[in-house]
Formats: C-alpha cells, structure tokens, sequence
C-alpha cells in the first residue's frame, strides 16, 4: 500500500495541537519548536505531493477511503486534482511561515499554536476532501478556532466584534450551503457524499438552476463575494499576524474552492445559468474593493480590502467557466494567498515595533527594517499585476477569460483596479518605508529575527519564482481545469 | 563559439540581470568594488551586442538570430527573440548608454548596491522589449521597465523641492514625479494590455509575425461589432500606450517633472532610451499590425508630432531651470520621430516614407545621444554649483573652458548642426515628410528656428555674458570637468561626429529593416 500521505498531511496538525496541549504552559521554547518541526513536516509533505503529483496522468490522485459512517453513504475520501494541490503547498507555506511569524507569542503560546494547528488540519481537509460530508466537517472545524484564535489573541479594540461577525456570516453561509448538499443528498437518489458519485448524478438543469445559488454564494461568503465580503476586513484587522495570514492567505481560498468543487462542479448547468450574476458581482469586489483599500489609512484594512478586491479576481476567473479564466482564478488562489500571507506578516513586523498602524504616523522603516521593506514592494509589485510576479502570470488569464465571454466589457472596467491598486499600494509602501523616520521612533525600531526573515524569503521565492517561470505551476492547474470543463461539457 | 552565437540575444538580454544580481552579493562597504564591478559587467553585453552588429547580414531580411523558448505554454506565448535593423540599433543605443549612465553615477554612495541593481535590472527590461518577437513578452518587459526607474527617482532623486497637492498637502516633488510617471505610464498601457488580451483570445497566439498576417486579414464582426470598429479602437488603445512614452504632445506633461527630479543617470537612461520605447512600439507593433488604420489616422498622428515640435520647443525656451530646458527639448525632438512615423504611414511603400522612416530610425538613436549627453552634463554642472536656475549662471566660459567646449558641441548636436549627427536625422525626415504631409513639415521646420532659439539661451545664459563672480572664488570655485566626466562624454562626442559627418554605416543597418516594416 501507498504511503498515505494526505491522511497524514490532514490530521498531522491536530495530532501535534494535541500533544502540545499535554506540554506544561511554561514549556514555551518546547511549545514553540515542536510547532516548527510539526510545520516544517508539512511543509515538506506538502512539496512531495505536489511534486509527485502526475500532471501527464491529472484527475485525482493519492486517493485514500476509509468508510466513516457506511449506512449513510459517507466515508473519508481523500484525493488532490490539479486544483487542489497547489492549494495543499499554499497551506504548508502558510502554516510553516505563520508558526515562523509567531514566534515572539509570549501570551499562552501553548493554545494559541493548538489552535492554529487545528485550523490548519481543518483546512488541509477541505482541500483534500472528495466526500460532501467530510468537506463540510472540515470546514467548521476550520472556521470555528477562527473565532477563539480572534477573540483572545487579536486587537483589543475590536476583537469581539470581529470575530463575532466573522463567525456569524460563515456559519450563516455555510448553513445554506449544507441545505444545498443535503437537497442533492437526497435528490442524487444515490445514498452517497462522495463527490465523485454525485458529479455523476445527472440532476435535472431547474433543479441546478436552483441550488445553484445558495451553494454557491454560501461558500462564497468564505471567499468574500460582494455584498457578504465585509466581515473579511474587520476579521483581518483584528486577528493576530499569524491568524491574518491563514485568514487571507489560505481561508478565503477555502470559500473559492468549496464554491468551485460544490457549485461549479456538482451543477455545471446552473453555473452556465448564473454565470452572469457571479461576474457582475466579482466586477463589483474587484473594483470596489480596490477603491476602498485605497482610502483606507490603517495600514492593515488597505491591505483587508485589497483582499476583497483580489478575490474578486478568483470568482471571475471562475464564473468565466472557460479554460483562461478558470486557470488565471486557480493560479490566483495560490499567487494571492502566498502574497497576503506576506503582506499581513509584514504589517504585523511594523505594528509590533511601532504600536500603530496609522499609516501617516509612519515613514522611514526602511533602514531598521530593510527585509520587510523589500517584501512588501515585492509584495505590492503582485498585487499591481506587475509582468516578472506572480501576480500578472494569474490576472492576466482572468482577463482574457472576461474576453472569452459575452461580457467582454467587464474586462475593461476591472482593468481600472489595477491602476487603483498600484496607485495605492505604491503610497502605502513609500509613506511606511521611506522618507522621514517620525521622532518618536527613533532607536525604538528592533531588527528582525531570523525565523521572520526566513519566512520572508520564502514567501518571495514563491512570487518571483512563479511570475518568472509559469512552467513552475501553471500545468497543476490546468489539469485540473480540463476536467472541470469537461464536467461543463467543453464549454 | 557556437554556443555563443547560437544564444547571443538570450545572453545580451539576461546578462545584465544576472550582473545585477551579482552587485547585490558584493560586500555592503566596498563602494568602489560595487562601482568598478557594475561598470565592467554592464561592458559585457556592450561588447556582445558589438559583435552582434559584426555578425549582423544587413542584405538579408526579416529577423535574424532568432531563438524561442516555452516561457507561458498555457497561453502560447514563447521567450521569442529576434533582431532587425531597428531592433540592432536599439540594442546597441541601450547596452552603450548603460555602462556611461553607469560611469556617470561614481558620484552616487547612497545604498549604491540597490542603485546598481536598479540600473542593470531596467537594462534587461528595456532590451527586453526591443528584442521581443512575442507580443506579452513585449508587453512583459515594457511594464517591467517601469518599476527601476520608479524606485531611481524617488529614492536617488533631486533632495529638494516641493509639491503642492489638492488640499494643501505638500508632498516631496520627486515622490509626485516619480508616482505620476508610473501611475501615467500604466494607466496608458491599459488599454494597450487589454487589446493584448483580445488578440490573444482570438488568435490563441502571441507570436508577432502570426499575429501580424492573421490580425490585419480579420474581416467580419467581432464582440457583436464590425471589426473596422474594434481595430480602430485598439489602434488608439496601442497608439495612446505609445504616445505616453514618447512622449507626444497632449500626453508629455510627465516627462519635465521625471526628469528634473530623477538622478543624472536615470535621466540620462530615460531620455536616452525610455522615450525609444514608445517610438519603437510605433515601428514594431503599431505599424505592421494596423497599416490601414495607421495610413487613415496619420495625419492625426502627425499634427500631435507638430503640435510635440513647436510647442516643445516654446516651452522649453520658456524654462528657467536648466535641466527642464532639456527635459522641454526631447519633446521637441521625439516630435521628430513621430513626424517621420506619421509620414510614413501614410505613405507607406513609397520612397519618401522610407527616406522619412530612415529618418526617424536615426533620429530615436542621435536624441539618444545628445539627450543623454546634454543631461550628464546639466547634472555635472548641477553637482558642483547645487543648482539648476539658468539665472544663477552667466559667463562660466573662462572659468571651465573644456566643460564650455563639451557643452557646446553637444548643443549644436541637439541644434541640428550640419556635420553632427542631429542635421543628418531631421533632415532625413523632413526630407521624407514634405511630399506626404506639406503643411505639416513646413510648420515643423519653422518649429526648428525655435529649437535653435532655445539652445543658445541655455548656452548663452550658462557660459555667456557677465560673469556671476559667486562660482570665481573660495569655496564656490567652480571647478573644472574632470577625467571621468570627460571618459563619459567620450563615446558620445565621437558617435555624435561619426554620425554626422559618415552617416552610411548605420543608415545601411537600418534601411533594410525600415523596408521591411510594411
């Protein structure tokens, strides 16, 4: 038998948050570098299965079933398509460099990495899950540590609120997802979760027509699709670094691909049906979004809703339902994520030594802080859509995907985002970096340690190795589109 | 050897990242290493495109030294490179002007690793689009370009100066020059990357030479449009790209301000090179994809040019601040450029629109000469006296006669002197132009006396008339050019002659390529 690899990636997370729950609290270097091996393995997990994946073969791979509860027709059915494993390097990176992050956490670090930890194997299950049921198990398990991660360890002035209304809304959501699932549950006539027998089930198109809407857009909510994105900046904003980065960089992307595996690939027709609307209201996160964020003045809710408007970008990509889009809107999750995950990282590097996030009270980071100024220029650079970074080798098959439709319009009023977002992105980085240090700051401002450094770079390479050579992760998910569009049949 | 030969584009064109790359490991404190190491490296790809002209067959036609590598197979678009005769002039024009632009910043210790690295980066990303054969790797590289020079003017640009904003916010004048640049330059390629993205959805292809036949065939309706409709609008979206960075009049007003507030140097490479790139996306791409429309809307195109030229030239004689002056004056000389194109166009086929495209061609590489030459030495002078106001000035001849002398032949270049290289260029193009566009060059030749006037009021209220006995003595003591000033304008005063008074083996080069082009 095979290694099981995916079992391991999903569950190793909540096995570690266990046993550092056993540590004693004091035990803090211990709590901290059993985080980092327990990261560092699936970070390396994580490159294997991505690596190892056959992109000549695609379809879905490392497939493991156990039955879990057999007389109901759900079972833990494990398996990785082209979609979904540049998603399950996405998590490695973010839970490896998101412990890397955290390691100044002097209060109950012992929790908070449990907790962590219990998010990540939530979000590892999502993405690996090919059974309904488990997919939704995984999802709250990896919405509800969200709210606690919040409400203790996040920004005093909002914690609660924050993590209240983020919890509302995505239970509220996926509550009307889960009445979508069950409806098609019972409607397959199957008896089964798994998701590769209901894609089979050939539900009538009203019946599609129907739930397509609530399964997608309950999912979407997850993925911050306007109206029911702003519970995203508020949740970013008050959350620690870490919970930040996991929020933007790798929970939002849960929504997207829950939406895609659920809506878009159990009921293609009602997809096709309601394409229209998902791009009208993508073209409203990506534009509105962008001008937003660009007034902003705390520096983490620029960064927040630039998020809105990023993923924006993913649900037209998806809701194009042609091979560009589709492949720019998988490319996106993971470009988006790596670049959100380092944003958040380098606000938080700037707040903890400044005590503010007022971005006119900044100014001159750069000399005690020349590493973080360079990731969040690199950092700006994707998220403008600059050639060279990852940022454009995902927006610009987004684009053409527009073109592709017979909305073609909308591809010209989304491009006014990327002017927005450059315009504003530039502000932001050269009001916080550059120019004069405020007085009060002066010899205030430590350096960073070796483990944010690390986490840095690594983020970095994933940019500006992508943006160079496309070859490094295009193929992943064009595998997994072409079998997509073959559910959409070749559309 | 054959190794060399066989991948010479790839190597001039990534040599200098790879050289960029090397600069940022050196040691932080060595200043001189990091300078000597970033000039010899930047003579590399100098050296190799030198060669590359030597291997060049001007007799054969279409591209040579092709090579094509899988960069973005999802979207079909390859690392396809190739050079003509415009390509190899640019490229010569870049990877000479580079090492001097790099010899003039020995002045520069300011984080001087990340100033190095900027400089040969923006090499790479602007051969890059003049070696191009791929539509989104044109598109690649021109955006790309962008990004260096933004971070040279806002973090090595002029120290002084204000800006007042809306609100009564003041901002520091190189942040407003440098964000203004970027934010222009990439709102007016927007509608050049969307057209990008339709020609690739409806041809699956970002090769040039399949684009070009496949795009100019295309008949019928398009997006539920007639495709006349759809052209015309993306010949704008293209010539508005363009036209930003040449900059043509109405859409010039970014260029005084980044230049005056960018470093010697980065003026010196903007002016030099960045402003070609607009012309030469005129040449490569504007042309052979739209020759109906590029013949309908010449006259349009030819009436900015004038428009570039005379007023231009207005506003420069208007300018108190040297360096503006200049800045003013590649306006007026870009006009050139785009007059020969415009002419061109409208004619295309013609010997006349050769004789102006020839025209053109050289004019892109004698303006990158002179402006290059004439900002070094704005900024020469600029580094000893801390100011730019023409009226601080006045009678510094005697003071510094060999400066004086570089000046002013470097002036009567830019003038349009016979013997220089400028005179052979204009005339080439007004040569070319009169018997397509009359009225238009007869208006362009007057806006010629006007550049002349502009010229001697910057020589004369520098070197001329009463001396401003501030810079005779003690700690003002103007001081005279020095050796490696003299080793930067060097290369340029001989091009600048050569040109001038043997214009053939260039025109030769560039001929063929220009026959080509329709």
């Amino acid at each position: 038998m095979q290694f099981p690899f995916l079992s391991v990636i999903v569950f190793l997370p909540a096995a570690v948050a266990l046993v550092i729950l056993l540590y004693k609290p004091e035990w803090k270097k211990a709590i901290r570098w059993t985080a980092l091996a327990a990261g560092l393995v699936a970070l390396v997990l994580s490159f294997w299965v991505y690596f190892a994946y056959d992109k000549a073969a695609g379809g879905y791979q490392f497939i493991e079933k156990y039955d879990w509860m057999p007389m109901l027709g759900i079972s833990l059915h494990f398996g990785v398509d082209g979609m979904s494993v540049p998603l399950i390097l996405l998590t490695g990176v973010v839970m490896f460099t998101g412990v890397l992050i955290s390691w100044g956490i002097e209060d109950r670090p012992r929790e908070f990495f449990a907790f962590l930890f219990i998010l990540a194997s939530g979000v590892f299950g999502v993405f690996a899950s090919l059974d309904l049921f488990m997919l939704f198990f995984f999802y709250e398990i990896a919405v509800f540590p969200m709210y606690l991660l919040i409400a203790i360890w996040g920004w005093v002035r909002t914690r609660e609120y924050a993590a209240m209304k983020l919890t509302l809304y995505l239970f509220v959501g996926s509550v009307i997802s889960l009445i979508g699932a069950l409806v098609m549950y019972f409607t397959s006539g199957q008896h089964t979760f798994d998701m590769l027998v209901l894609a089979t089930a050939q539900f009538t198109p009203e019946f599609q027509k129907t739930w397509f809407l609530p399964v997608f857009l309950g999912f979407a909510v997850l993925g911050g699709i306007f109206p029911f994105h702003n519970w995203s900046p508020d949740g970013h904003v008050a959350a620690p670094t870490a919970v930040s980065m996991f929020h933007a960089g790798v929970l939002m992307k849960l929504g997207a691909f829950a939406a895609l595996r659920v809506g878009i690939m159990l009921l293609p027709e009602g997809a096709k049906f309601w394409s229209p609307l998902i791009m009208s209201l993508a073209l409203v996160n990506i534009v509105y979004g962008a001008f937003i964020a660009s007034v902003q003045t705390d520096f983490k809710y620029v960064i927040g809703f630039s998020s809105v408007s990023h993923m924006g970008l993913v649900a037209m990509g998806f809701a194009t339902l042609n091979r560009d889009g589709m492949i720019g809107a998988g490319l996106q999750m993971f470009s988006h994520g790596v670049m959100t995950a380092l944003f958040f990282a380098v606000v938080g590097m700037v707040y903890d030594r400044a005590h503010t996030r007022e971005i006119p009270k900044l100014g001159g980071m750069v000399k005690p802080l020349p590493l973080p100024a360079i990731g969040l220029i690199v950092g700006s650079l994707v998220s403008m859509g600059m050639p060279g970074f990852s940022g454009f080798i995902a927006e610009f098959p987004i684009f053409r995907g527009i073109w592709g439709t017979e909305r073609w319009w909308m591809a010209i009023i989304a491009a006014v985002s990327i002017v927005v977002t450059a315009s504003y992105v530039l502000l932001v980085a050269r009001k916080v970096f550059f120019g004069a240090m405020p007085a009060e700051f002066e010899g205030h401002i430590s350096p960073i340690n070796v483990f944010d450094k690390i986490a840095l770079v690594l983020l970095m390479a994933f940019m500006i190795g992508i943006g160079l050579f496309p070859a490094l992760m295009v193929p992943w998910v064009q595998t997994g589109v072409d079998r997509i569009l073959a559910l959409l049949g070749g559309a | 050897m054959t190794f060399l030969n066989q991948h010479l584009l790839t190597l001039i064109l990534f040599f200098p990242l790879l050289a960029a790359v090397i600069v940022l490991l050196l040691p932080k404190g060595k200043l001189s290493l990091i300078r000597w190491t970033a000039f010899g490296l930047s003579l590399v790809p100098f050296a190799l495109s030198v060669y590359l002209w030597i291997l060049f067959d001007p007799a054969k036609s279409g591209f040579q030294f092709e090579v094509q590598y899988t960069w973005y197979a999802a979207l079909n678009s390859t690392l396809h490179l190739g050079v003509d005769g415009l390509s190899l002039t640019m490229v010569l024009l870049t990877t000479l002007l580079t090492p001097i632009a790099i010899l003039a910043s020995f002045n520069i210790s300011d984080r001087l690793r990340a100033y190095m690295f900027l400089f040969l980066a923006l090499e790479t990303g602007m051969l890059g689009v003049f070696l191009a054969l791929d539509l989104l790797i044109f598109f690649v590289f021109w955006e790309v370009g962008l990004v260096p020079m933004y971070f040279l003017i806002n973090q090595w640009g002029s120290e002084k100066g204000d800006r007042e904003m809306w609100k009564g916010a003041v901002v520091q004048a190189r942040n407003y020059a440098s964000l203004k640049f970027m934010i222009y330059t990439m709102a007016g390629s927007l509608g050049l990357l969307l057209a990008i993205q339709l020609l690739g959805v409806l041809f699956q292809t970002y090769d040039l030479p399949t684009l070009t036949g496949k795009w100019t065939a295309l008949e019928g309706t398009l997006l539920g449009l007639p495709v006349a409709t759809v052209k015309t609008v993306a010949f704008w979206a293209f010539v508005i790209a363009f036209a930003i960075k040449v900059p043509v009049w109405p859409f010039h007003t970014w260029l005084p301000d980044a230049h005056t507030e960018a470093p010697t140097a980065g003026s010196m490479i903007l002016a030099g090179v960045l402003l070609k790139l607009g012309a030469y996306g005129f040449l490569r791409l504007v042309l052979p994809l739209y020759p109906a429309e590029s013949a309908k809307y010449a006259g349009a195109l030819a009436f900015l040019a004038v428009m570039a030229i005379v007023f231009g030239a207005f506003a420069s004689y208007g300018q108190k601040d040297f360096k503006r002056l200049v800045a003013y004056s590649s306006v007026n000389h870009m006009g050139f450029v785009v007059l020969g194109i415009a002419a061109a166009a409208k004619a295309a086929g013609t010997l006349d629109a050769n004789i102006a495209l020839n025209g053109a061609v050289l004019q892109m590489f004698n303006h990158g000469l002179s402006a290059a030459g004439m900002f070094f030495l704005v900024g020469v002078l600029y580094e000893r006296t801390h100011t730019r106001n023409l009226d601080d000035f006045g009678g510094l001849f005697p003071l510094v006669p060999v400066y004086g002398g570089i000046l002013i032949f470097t002036s009567m270049a830019s003038l349009g002197l016979p013997g220089l290289n400028g005179f052979v260029s204009e005339f080439l193009v007004v040569r070319g132009s009169w018997p397509i566009l009359t009225v238009y060059t007869a208006i362009a030749m007057i806006g010629l006396l006007f550049t002349g006037a502009y010229i001697l009021k910057g020589i004369k209220q520098v070197l001329h008339g009463p001396l401003n006995e501030h810079w005779a003595h003690g700690e003002h003591k103007l001081t005279e050019i020095s050796p490696r000033e003299i080793v930067v304008m060097a290369p340029l005063m001989v091009l600048i002659l050569v040109i001038g008074v043997y214009p053939a083996w260039i025109l030769e080069i560039i001929n063929k390529a220009v026959m080509m082009l329709f």
